[in-house]
């Protein structure tokens, strides 16, 4: 299970199993899609399958993330999001009405990022041989600027920008799965962030990295980038926004909202130039951004966090799913 | 966010670390018991903030570090038993055994279920009466009381296909057995504060007399630490040897009753075995015989076993505080948080996992050089 969980363990799997097997110039990227070029146009591709539990959490269920997932992840790549294809592995039993609600889930998410899915597939297994129902779902998308944008791109000087808080979705679904109640629902933070995007490029902002703060939270993303810049990154801690609900929870459980999963946040590379301009787009797109750290001159790929206190730390990359500790 | 933020407010710990530095003379060694106060320490590089007189060495109170390999070992041949439910808190999954760890149990198609309280556990059995339900109660005198009142309830309840498996153990006792210890280099202690919470503190102080040492019971947020370590620094530099409460929004004199006669009335004191320091006497509980249907133990006849550790971990005297993590030569090689040698660190709140996760690649790096 642990080389599921977004940290060390999945980043061995893909670089010992996968990356070697299906060897390619664009696998190289290390990026959250490809960007592959068609008779002089970039297009972006990706592909991802999604298993929640709960299948419906406040904030979202299976299908919404389904498409803004993958929809993120095209606008990670620069790419406006196009095209998007839809498989459904369906456990026999599973409610007509819940799979109802997830594909009108799928329909209105798709609207609200103007993308079409234009192909699909559907699955059933026995009862017993799936959780519900699993999505895949693959996107398309088209780049239509001359940036190009990926962890090799990140220079020493840039800025991190954080487009939001962070943890809710982790802890929403958390919650939801636990049966774990706190004074105030924690929502899933789960959004589209092609418009956001989109603004940044507009106002041509020299964006050298872009990525989504999915499984394994900020603290995976950033090291993931700063592994394969080779570039160390160091943030301040107390500059990182955490809802108090989100806070509060991890405090309780013993989890660290920096490795929790977020839906609809990522992690802009900025030249220092660009960066207040950055700030004042995202605010308009109605983010709460924060600038929470730059990228240093040293050659070595690691993330170290500062606190308020005047010391510093080592984020590692976690190992596998964060587990709630005893006391 | 209230009730934590003023615990970690930078300018009052800046006062702090100045008043500790305004009072140290000499060369002072401090052992924090708890493994949660180790994490905080090394999270929020308290001990690099101190003055370089004042050496920390962290302590054995880490409930998943110091249960034995056999305890686990035993854990993992009841979930691995068709027409079984095993229940854990989370943190032990990922325990390995001298061979497997329950994820992987679970992995191979056992019913193992994380859990946030004991008493989950009981309403799973109750749900599940054609299956065995077994939780695996693992801690200090912290998770007892809940522990001891999951099994209390069952037998009221006549829950008869819910059982523990124990491996509690108690904290006075292994402070003993580190200071009487020839080679103890610990000269003052910050006792734990959530074991103080339900226990108090009376029973320090007969170990603070007979052994000259301060205790300060401590919490675990960045304040709580530094004027934990504020008042044991004023005893040691002024002689004294006393029991102090720093932790007094939560822990009384007397600690909480209640939780403690649900302690007495499921557990009695027994030799339990230390993982990575070994058998230390009236160190733990076990459950007492009116309960024998509902400990695991019995129910399942689990034979005594003895499993040794690798003999290069020298995880037995980092938890005495006679080594630091990185004084070992295994550390960051050949023992990772992915294939952990020892004790120290399988849990976060080992003390080498503590120093892998926040320092590890630095002092990697500094090796190369």
């Amino acid at each position: 299970m642990s080389h599921g969980g977004g940290g060390k363990l999945t980043q061995q799997l893909i670089e010992k199993m996968f990356v070697p097997a299906f060897q390619n110039p664009y696998l190289q990227q290390q990026h959250d899609g490809a960007v592959v070029s068609v008779q002089g146009t970039r297009l972006a591709m990706t592909t991802d399958s999604f298993v929640v539990k709960p299948l419906f959490f406040p904030g979202g269920d299976i299908g919404t993330l389904a498409v803004y997932g993958t929809v993120n992840d095209l606008a990670m790549c620069g790419a406006r999001p196009l095209y998007l294809t839809a498989a459904f592995v369906i456990e026999e039993g599973f409610l007509m009405e819940d799979l109802w609600q997830i594909v009108q889930s799928m329909k209105m998410a798709a609207e609200k990022t103007g993308t079409h899915i234009v192909t699909g597939d559907t699955k059933v297994v026995d009862r017993g041989k799936g959780d519900g129902v699993f999505i895949t779902t693959a996107g398309v998308g088209v780049i239509e600027h001359s940036l190009t944008i990926a962890p090799a791109f990140v220079k020493p000087g840039d800025c991190v920008l954080l487009s939001g808080d962070v943890g809710r979705h982790g802890i929403a679904v958390m919650s939801s799965r636990e049966g774990l109640r706190f004074e105030t629902e924690i929502t899933s933070d789960c959004a589209p962030l092609w418009g956001a995007v989109q603004a940044l490029l507009d106002a041509d902002i020299e964006v050298h990295c872009l990525r989504d703060l999915t499984r394994g939270g900020l603290a995976s993303a950033l090291n993931e980038i700063s592994q394969s810049a080779k570039l160390e990154i160091e943030i301040q801690e107390e500059s990182i926004p955490v809802e108090a609900q989100v806070r509060g929870a991890c405090e309780i459980l013993g989890l660290d909202p920096l490795y929790t999963a977020n839906e609809g946040r990522f992690a802009a590379f900025v030249p220092e130039e660009h960066a207040s301009k950055a700030l004042k787009i995202l605010r308009e797109n109605g983010h709460e951004p924060a600038v929470i750290g730059r990228v240093q001159s040293q050659s070595r790929g690691r993330v170290v966090v500062c606190n308020a206190l005047g010391s510093s730390r080592i984020l590692e990359m976690i190992m596998g799913d964060q587990l709630p500790r005893i006391c | 966010m209230k009730y934590i933020d003023e615990y970690r407010d930078p300018l009052a710990a800046k006062s702090y670390l100045h008043e500790i530095r305004k009072i140290t003379t000499r060369p002072w060694m401090i052992m924090e018991i708890c493994g949660g106060q180790t994490h905080s320490i090394v999270k929020y590089g308290l001990d690099e903030l101190l003055p370089k007189e004042i050496t920390l060495v962290h302590g054995p109170g880490c409930p998943v570090c110091v249960t034995p390999l056999e305890q686990i070992d035993k854990a993992i041949e009841i979930a691995s038993k068709p027409g079984v439910i095993f229940c854990t808190f989370g943190d032990m999954l990922r325990v390995p055994g001298s061979k497997r760890d329950l994820l992987m149990v679970k992995a191979e198609g056992g019913d193992v279920r994380m859990v946030y309280s004991p008493l989950d556990a009981l309403k799973c059995a109750k749900a599940n009466p054609d299956k065995e339900i077994v939780f695996f109660a693992v801690g200090f005198e912290t998770t007892a009381p809940a522990n001891a009142m999951a099994l209390f309830q069952a037998s009221r309840e006549n829950v008869s296909n819910f059982s523990l498996l124990t491996s509690h153990v108690l904290v006075p006792p292994a402070m003993e057995a580190i200071l009487s210890s020839k080679e103890n280099r610990v000269q003052g202690f910050l006792a734990a504060g959530h074991v103080c919470a339900i226990m108090g503190y009376e029973e320090y102080l007969p170990i603070a007399l007979k052994y000259q040492v301060p205790m300060v019971v401590t919490g675990f947020e960045p304040l709580d630490l530094l004027e934990g370590i504020y008042f044991c620094i004023r005893q040691l530099e002024s002689g004294e040897a006393k029991v102090e409460n720093q932790y007094s929004r939560a822990v009384q004199r007397e600690g909480n009753r209640p939780a403690q006669l649900m302690i007495e009335e499921v557990f009695e004191v027994i030799a339990r075995k230390w993982r990575g320091i070994g058998e230390i006497p009236q160190s733990g509980l076990g459950v007492r015989k009116k309960y024998h249907p509902w400990d695991a133990e019995k129910k399942f006849n689990l034979d005594d076993q003895s499993v040794s550790e690798p003999a290069e971990c020298v995880s037995g005297q980092i938890l005495r505080g006679i080594r630091k993590p990185m004084e070992c030569p295994a550390f960051g090689g050949r023992c990772t948080p992915e294939h952990p040698l020892g004790a120290t660190m399988v849990s976060t709140e080992g003390a080498c996992a503590a120093y892998y996760r926040y320092r590890a690649r630095e002092i990697r790096e500094e090796a190369a050089l």
